[in-house]
């Protein structure tokens, strides 16, 4: 046990504890292929960090993150930069709204409830559906596997996003569509970054492929890009205005992380893709659950308390 | 540790006893082991030797120890729609951050109530107001039910601690008690009190100030997080900005 104080949470922790938390939300995102900024927050906060803290710092470490994640994409030129920065110009906006909120929601002593409350609703639908989008599929393989190819999506799959205003092309995507709907998109998950401190790829991606219709292999490195400009002007903001950066903390989950996400990809490499996504996606709806026991069960201490500087 | 304590205050007693006529006026003095408590990376917590002496009275020995006045907000959780949310809130604009007393014998047997009261002695004694903002005032169950909410939540976190703490007397003439700061102590400035007491009057009293600050690197971040939150900021992004890139350059595969 080596204790550490974190001087902006104001508490002592198990740097141990830290780093191994660290470690397993990298060992996830590397066997996973996500970014685990939706299991770090829920972790810390069972860790006893305070709801706060742990989502400012969060958005400091998932910039690290990305930009090692994007780094490869980049290489194999799968960003389309065009697209991703219409999404981070959204991103950014949607950001500081979220920030905005935050801070009041943090005066009227909500802001926990709200952190929580937001986790239970994604981590439920997020598990729920990956839970069931796996097993179907594994049902699939093991009956005939000739099965019908999902349909090519056609732009016509998208033709109201081309008669709204603001016609931009993404040649990368091969994309002719209305800049408003990724621009609203980038608005709609920068307030998710702000309030949950998670990058958003886990919405920003399924949105990219099912409402833009980007082609899968640009999905992931464009979303990673947008990523890093979106949480950099989060935790500017955070930083600046609701004081919840906590850089020891950061550096901390930075360690753990990062020998984390190499080991996750070593193991992700020898198992199969099926079953890992079955068992993300329970990992995934135990947290939602153990914040789901904490909002409804009878508090054995129904009062709290913070001090006011 | 403890042994060095007990050297100093008897060092103490003999520059008292030494000081004799002169100090005749002073039927208690009193001092601590360290006057600066510092708050660095590793801090867990510690402890601070009170010491001191008395005149050759006989009596009892009390300590008040009180930390920073802070503003507490005080929530209590409702259950509505199934889930259990913050909704009444109560302020307590003047209270000790940190409150712990030491007696040489339980403390009702030493100070009767009214004299308790006055000097603050002991929780029951304490004096928290408090403020709804907005809204009708308080009852009088309503305020008694946020005070022991805020006393329980902070002995809860050892900052109030619940058992009236050991005075050890030696001699008639000296005393010491071990101050336990707990890793969450606040930090801010401090007071010891010392009060003489016998048949139930104070006939002496000692304040003697305590000071919790934050040191090296932990105070450094905050003071810079604090008071330059930009560039603060701008660290903490650039930091993360060359840490993945690192990360990225070492991992190459």
């Amino acid at each position: 046990m080596i204790q550490v104080y974190l001087p902006i949470a104001e508490m002592s922790v198990d740097a141990f504890a830290i780093v191994a938390l660290g470690g397993l939300v990298g060992f996830t995102s590397g066997l996973f292929g996500v970014g685990g900024g939706f299991l770090m927050t829920p972790l810390l906060i069972f860790l006893g960090i305070p709801p706060s803290v742990a989502v400012g710092s969060g958005t400091n470490q998932i910039i690290a993150s990305s930009i090692s994640g994007v780094i490869a994409h980049w290489r194999r030129g799968n960003v389309d930069v065009r697209m991703g920065t219409v999404l981070l110009s959204g991103g950014v906006v949607g950001s500081g709204l979220g920030v905005l909120v935050f801070n009041l929601l943090k005066a009227w002593g909500q802001i926990d409830l709200t952190i929580r409350l937001s986790y239970v609703v994604f981590l439920a639908s997020v598990g729920g559906l990956m839970l069931v989008e796996s097993v179907i599929s594994l049902v699939k393989a093991r009956g005939v596997s000739a099965s019908a190819a999902a349909k090519p999506r056609g732009a016509e799959n998208f033709a109201w996003a081309t008669r709204l205003p603001l016609l931009m092309r993404f040649p990368k995507s091969g994309l002719y569509i209305s800049a408003l709907l990724p621009l609203a998109m980038g608005v709609l998950v920068g307030i998710l970054v702000a309030i949950m401190g998670v990058g958003g790829g886990f919405i920003m991606v399924p949105a990219m492929i099912y409402l833009l219709g980007m082609p899968t292999q640009v999905v992931i490195g464009t979303s990673l890009f947008q990523i890093i400009f979106v949480t950099m002007s989060t935790t500017f903001m955070q930083a600046t205005l609701n004081h919840n950066v906590d850089a020891v903390l950061t550096i901390l989950l930075m360690v753990g992380g990062v020998l984390g996400a190499q080991w996750g990809a070593r193991v992700g490499a020898k198992l199969g893709g099926r079953h890992l996504r079955i068992l993300l996606a329970l990992m995934v709806l135990v947290v939602c659950f153990g914040l789901v026991d904490e909002l409804v069960t009878t508090p054995s201490e129904a009062f709290s308390m913070t001090m006011l500087r | 540790m403890a042994r060095m304590g007990i050297l100093i205050s008897a060092a103490c007693a003999l520059m008292a006893a030494m000081g004799g006529p002169a100090q005749a006026a002073r039927p208690v003095v009193a001092d601590l082991s360290n006057h600066l408590v510092a708050i660095t990376t590793g801090f867990s917590g510690t402890h601070v030797l009170v010491f001191g002496a008395t005149d050759d009275r006989k009596g009892d020995i009390v300590m008040v120890v009180r930390g920073p006045m802070e503003t507490h907000v005080v929530r209590e959780k409702t259950r509505m729609a199934g889930i259990w949310m913050n909704r009444d809130e109560v302020q307590f604009p003047q209270s000790p951050a940190f409150y712990a007393v030491a007696a040489t014998a339980p403390l009702d047997t030493v100070i009767p109530v009214d004299v308790r009261k006055r000097h603050q002695i002991g929780l029951n004694a304490l004096v928290l107001p408090a403020i709804v903002g907005g809204g009708p005032p308080l009852s009088d169950v309503e305020a008694k039910r946020f005070r022991d909410a805020l006393i329980r939540l902070k002995q809860k976190s050892g900052l109030y601690p619940e058992a009236v703490g050991t005075v050890t007397t030696l001699e008639n003439r000296l005393f010491r008690a071990e101050l336990d700061l707990p890793a969450t102590v606040p930090v801010g400035s401090y007071t010891v009190e010392v009060f003489f007491i016998q048949d139930g009057a104070v006939i002496g009293a000692e304040i003697t100030p305590l000071f919790v600050s934050k040191t090296g690197f932990s105070a450094e971040v905050f003071d810079f997080a604090t008071h330059h939150a930009a560039k603060y900021a701008v660290a903490a992004i650039l930091f993360a900005v060359i840490a993945g890139w690192g990360i990225a350059l070492v991992f190459r595969r």
